[in-house]
């Protein structure tokens, strides 16, 4: 019995892997730099923001659906790690262009000439330019790919154990993680922040270093990068919530008091869920925001983390590819209708514009998925396609 | 210009007639001196200044009044000096008095005098003199208005004799008070000055503190070997380290970094520029621009140019050119700091006699002691208007949230919804407080329609699911939103108070509350006594508690369990519409309205202890204070204290998890 449902989820991870396998390689076949020009570069950037979307629905549900915690705050996270890799790719893109710029001037520049003149191109906009503190490792991919994970890491944890210390549970700690949300993003939003308040940081889609290869070529990379991730995290997760690991974490949501009664360290396990979530929804940001090109403030606004849930809930919470095929559909649908590709409805004296009116229809959705069928669209078609039990 | 003469004619027939007699007397004195007045300088004009108090008052008060506005001409020929009446082609010429014509003549033959502004203020001062003590009381009350603006030293005694002639208590006052800036300003006797400087203690008034600011107006940067011993020394600098305050004297750089008054390179240039020190100090541009005027080849006083990438090198290469005579010295930094050590510099007082500088900055500060007490009082004030705001938007959520244990992400769309209402109630009844009054009651219903409604269609399914009634109602919350920005549009709609809730009540020039301000106040009191009301003394109030403490056994008394929570969601509902209008007096109406306040609302909720009125009150008045506290040491910066104040709640949740007022016993559980 044992056997064969393990043979059922190794075969899942089996089939996963071979899908996004073989859909990446028909949208590099089918892309410019290396086919026939069918699929457009900017197609294959959303794609590929999709792909980091998936990834960061993946940790959601890790976190939601099978630990219990309904996070509103790994958005933050996601847009940290954006903030993370953007100051390396901001810092060095201007200081490729400043010294450039440089090669006509008569004497070599010091460097505080440098700095100051990498500072004025990227603080000017606020006013300033001195190189904050906070930057000082921008200068250094190495260092800043480590941020990525340390800063939302720490951040992770200091909340997460403050937090499952004083047994913060349920709609509560959704609301403090929301109120987390909310400070990241009013601190970011000034001036002073030392990250270019509400203008955020620009121009992230040119890599330094290989901005020769062009956008075509990178953003099939960074495509590549983002599903090889997606897989790799479908893996971990898929590993670790069947390990025994897994069982305690799913125990914790159905009923922490016994778990707890049962000699296991239960905010140990939260935490290390909590923080491990947090760190794969940062790396996923880092990924995302060199192809969306830039960052603001208003990517981590509560909003977003709740509509990260909202993915998981549609796409069906507990179930791994339940939260990959919602964050997938709802983005992807999201980008077709507000993009005014929908065809409106005309109704006789009123015309359905789906720019306006596919929000209305995406919350009153929800709100029928969530009050008739639990799991999403996974455990809609699980009730109709498989009848056992 | 016509009517303006009009005007002159018909003042001096009806009014001046008895003047007439004095009529002819005053034009020979005009003949006698036309020279003079045509020609008028500074020192000319005070002996006619003087001769002419000796004629009527009205006619020498109109005479100058005209003289100084340049409405004065004479005749080229015969230097009389006239009034004129302009026509299309040519001018008619009157006397002073504009009864008698003279005659009719072109443009060319009638000049206008123009007295310049030496001479305007002479005759501004004789002529204040005449307004203060027309017999008129808008004349004088005009002049004392005109007085304060634009006060000279001249002034002094004609305020003086008007303070002793004035019969009109309010005037007397003001004439006093604009005595004693005067005194304070251009009297010679300190006494007087010392004497005036001490009544000021305790009167906030704006303009005295601006009185007493300007006697500590002090000096540019001075510098010297020692400071000097005669004069009043306001503050001594030490540059690259000291500020300057406003009061005149020097303080030193705090937590907000302020700039310093003066750095040590800018010190330096003073020392040069002031022939202190003889070298010119060299900037780091000059520097360069000096390097790059002396490139020969690769290299430049021997150096390779690849190697000027940091400063020692650039300035041993500068050196360099310094010893073959290319370049000026260089001027260290140390020797820099060594050079400005030597010497003091410092800022005295315009204001001569130190005796009176002490008194005004001892005055000063006893009166900024005062605002400062009156700056707490307006801090208090402030974060109690922020907590009713908080509480109002908060209370229907404790109610939800609170006894139903239902998080209702909508409930800021139900303020949005409300604010709406009273925004489309206006468009019909433009009488603003009648649509005031018929929005209340309305945003009411219509609120508690739409929560009845959301309760039996979509959080009765959830009751046991508390985070699914959260991403639920999060649906709702985003359609919602979504619908009043396609009706609405995205632009702020506004939601106009009464004009009786405009303005303020003002208690001091630092100390005013608005008046909408006091009505969200009082707006939030009712709600309070309602609520408790309803909750303690009320059949449903009663129900409604039974059914929060245990539904089976509420229900095993006859209590419908599904009609209580469907009620007391439309009543929570309700009172957010009402919120709403509160709200949007106060703020522009638009879709994202509730969105702002709702994490606010919760914390707000949870901060105070859930399931408990007093807990929200308090929760709110925490929240309002301290966010209004937090802004207090950094008023630029909102958004940081949004963020401090957000953390410091996190912060709060972890030592008192239940809230400030938490529920004990069996309720507690969850």
């Amino acid at each position: 019995m044992t056997n064969s449902i393990n043979d059922l989820l190794a075969r899942h991870t089996l089939i996963f892997t071979i899908v996004v396998i073989i859909f990446s390689l028909f949208i590099t076949f089918f892309s410019e730099p290396y086919g026939n020009g069918l699929i457009s570069t900017s197609f294959v950037k959303t794609l590929g923001k999709t792909v980091c979307l998936c990834i960061i629905a993946l940790a959601m549900d890790v976190v939601w659906g099978y630990c219990g915690i309904l996070s509103l705050g790994h958005f933050a996270f996601f847009g940290l790690g954006g903030y993370m890799i953007g100051m390396w790719l901001m810092y060095e893109r201007t200081a490729i262009i400043v010294q450039e710029a440089a090669t006509n001037e008569l004497l070599p520049l010091t460097e505080t000439e440098l700095s100051n003149a990498i500072g004025n191109q990227i603080f000017g906009v606020v006013g300033g330019y001195e190189i904050p503190s906070i930057w000082m490792f921008a200068d250094s991919l190495g260092l800043q790919l480590i941020l990525v994970i340390a800063v939302p890491g720490i951040l992770a944890f200091i909340f997460g154990w403050l937090a499952f210390r004083s047994r913060v549970t349920g709609v509560y700690l959704s609301i403090l993680t929301q109120a987390l949300t909310l400070a990241l993003s009013l601190y970011l939003f000034q001036n002073d922040s030392g990250l270019r308040g509400n203008n955020g940081l620009s121009g992230l889609q040119n890599i330094p270093g290989i901005e020769y290869l062009g956008q075509e070529v990178i953003s099939i990379g960074f495509f590549w990068a983002s599903c090889i991730f997606l897989i790799s995290i479908f893996l971990l997760f898929h590993s670790l919530m069947k390990s025994k690991f897994g069982l305690i974490i799913t125990s914790i949501r159905d009923n922490e008091t016994r778990v707890r009664f049962l000699g296991y360290n239960v905010e140990i396990y939260k935490l290390f869920i909590f923080v491990l979530t947090a760190i794969i929804s940062s790396i996923a940001g880092a990924l995302y925001y060199p192809q969306a090109g830039i960052i603001n403030p208003a990517e981590l606004a509560p909003i977003a983390s709740i509509y990260l849930a909202v993915w998981v809930a549609i796409g069906g919470r507990g179930k791994l590819y339940g939260a990959i095929i919602g964050a997938a559909f709802v983005s992807l649908f999201s980008s077709w209708f507000t993009g005014g590709q929908a065809p409106d409805i005309p109704l006789g004296i009123f015309t359905i514009e789906w720019v306006n009116w596919w929000t209305v229809l995406l919350g009153f959705g929800f709100v029928i998925i969530t009050i008739f069928s639990e799991n999403g669209i996974i455990g809609f078609l699980r009730n109709i396609f498989v009848k056992e039990k | 210009m016509k009517i303006k003469f009009y005007i002159i004619f018909l003042y001096a027939f009806f009014i001046n007639l008895p003047a007439i007699a004095h009529h002819d007397e005053f034009n020979i004195f005009l003949i006698e001196n036309s020279e003079n007045i045509i020609k008028s300088s500074a020192k000319t004009v005070d002996s006619i200044l003087r001769d002419i108090q000796s004629f009527d008052d009205e006619i020498v008060s109109r005479f100058l009044e005209l003289w100084k506005s340049k409405s004065l001409y004479y005749i080229k020929d015969t230097k009389q000096v006239v009034i004129v009446n302009e026509n299309e082609e040519s001018l008619d010429a009157l006397e002073i008095d504009g009864l008698t014509r003279i005659g009719n003549y072109s443009k060319k033959e009638i000049k206008k005098i123009k007295p310049n502004s030496g001479v305007r203020a002479k005759i501004d001062s004789i002529l204040v003199k005449y307004q203060i003590s027309n017999s008129d009381i808008n004349v004088r009350q005009k002049s004392i208005e005109s007085l304060k603006r634009n006060i000279r030293p001249e002034h002094l005694e004609v305020l003086q004799d008007a303070y002793i002639n004035e019969s009109d208590a309010e005037l007397k006052n003001a004439i006093d008070r604009l005595l004693k800036f005067a005194i304070v300003k251009y009297s010679d006797s300190n006494n007087k000055k010392l004497e005036i400087i001490e009544s000021f203690k305790g009167d906030t008034a704006i303009e005295i503190r601006a009185s007493l600011n300007q006697l500590l107006n002090s000096s540019e940067v001075k510098v010297g070997i020692s400071l000097p011993n005669n004069k009043n020394i306001a503050r001594v600098i030490v540059p690259g380290f000291t500020i300057k305050n406003s009061n005149g004297t020097s303080g030193t750089t705090n937590f907000f970094n302020e700039d310093v008054e003066i750095s040590i390179n800018d010190a330096y240039d003073k020392l040069y520029a002031d022939n202190l020190v003889y070298k010119k100090r060299i900037t780091q541009e000059e520097l360069k621009k000096i390097l790059e005027q002396n490139i020969s080849g690769d290299t430049i006083g021997g150096y390779s140019i690849s190697s000027l990438d940091n400063e020692q090198s650039r300035i041993a290469a500068y050196n360099k050119l310094v010893e073959n005579n290319l370049a000026p010295p260089f001027i260290s930094e140390n020797k820099i700091n060594e050079e400005v050590n030597k010497f003091i510099f410092y800022s005295i007082y315009n204001e001569t006699s130190s005796e009176v500088t002490n008194a005004a900055l001892n005055t000063l500060a006893s009166i900024n002691f005062r605002v400062q007490i009156y700056k707490y009082i307006d801090l208090l004030i402030d974060g109690l208007s922020l907590a009713s705001i908080y509480f109002l938007g908060a209370i229907g959520l404790a109610i939800t949230f609170g006894v139903m244990r239902v998080i209702n992400m909508a409930h800021g769309e139900f303020i949005m919804m409300g604010a709406y209402t009273g925004y489309v109630v206006q468009q019909f009844i433009s009488n603003h407080t009648l649509s005031l009054l018929v929005a209340l009651p309305l945003a009411f219903i219509i609120t508690f329609i739409a929560g009845v409604i959301m309760e039996r269609l979509v959080i009765r399914h959830l009751y046991r699911k508390p985070l699914d009634t959260l991403l639920a109602t999060f649906g709702i919350s985003i359609a919602l939103q979504q619908i009043a920005k396609n009706i609405f549009g995205t632009q702020a709609r506004p939601l106009t108070s009464p004009s009786w809730l405009d303005g303020s009540l003002s208690l001091s020039d630092d100390l005013s509350i608005s008046y909408i301000r006091i009505a969200i106040f009082i707006l939030s009191l009712i709600f309070l006594g309602l609520l408790l009301f309803v909750m303690n003394r009320t059949r449903l109030g009663l129900e409604t508690r039974a059914v929060t403490q245990n539904p089976v056994m509420a229900s095993n008394m006859g209590i419908n369990p599904e009609r209580i929570n469907m009620l007391t969601f439309g009543f929570g509902s309700g009172i957010a519409g009402i919120a709403g209008i509160a709200i949007g007096l106060f703020s522009k109406v638009t879709s994202e309205l509730g969105s702002e306040y709702i994490v606010q609302s919760f914390m707000t909720v949870v901060v105070g202890g859930v399931g408990n009125i007093w807990g929200t009150l308090a929760g709110a008045s925490l929240i309002g204070f301290l966010q209004k506290f937090i802004e207090w040491f950094n008023p630029s910066n909102t958004l940081a204290a949004q963020t401090y104040m957000i953390i410091f709640i996190i912060l709060f949740i972890q030592f008192r998890p239940k809230g400030i007022v938490a529920l004990k016993g069996r309720a507690a559980d969850d």
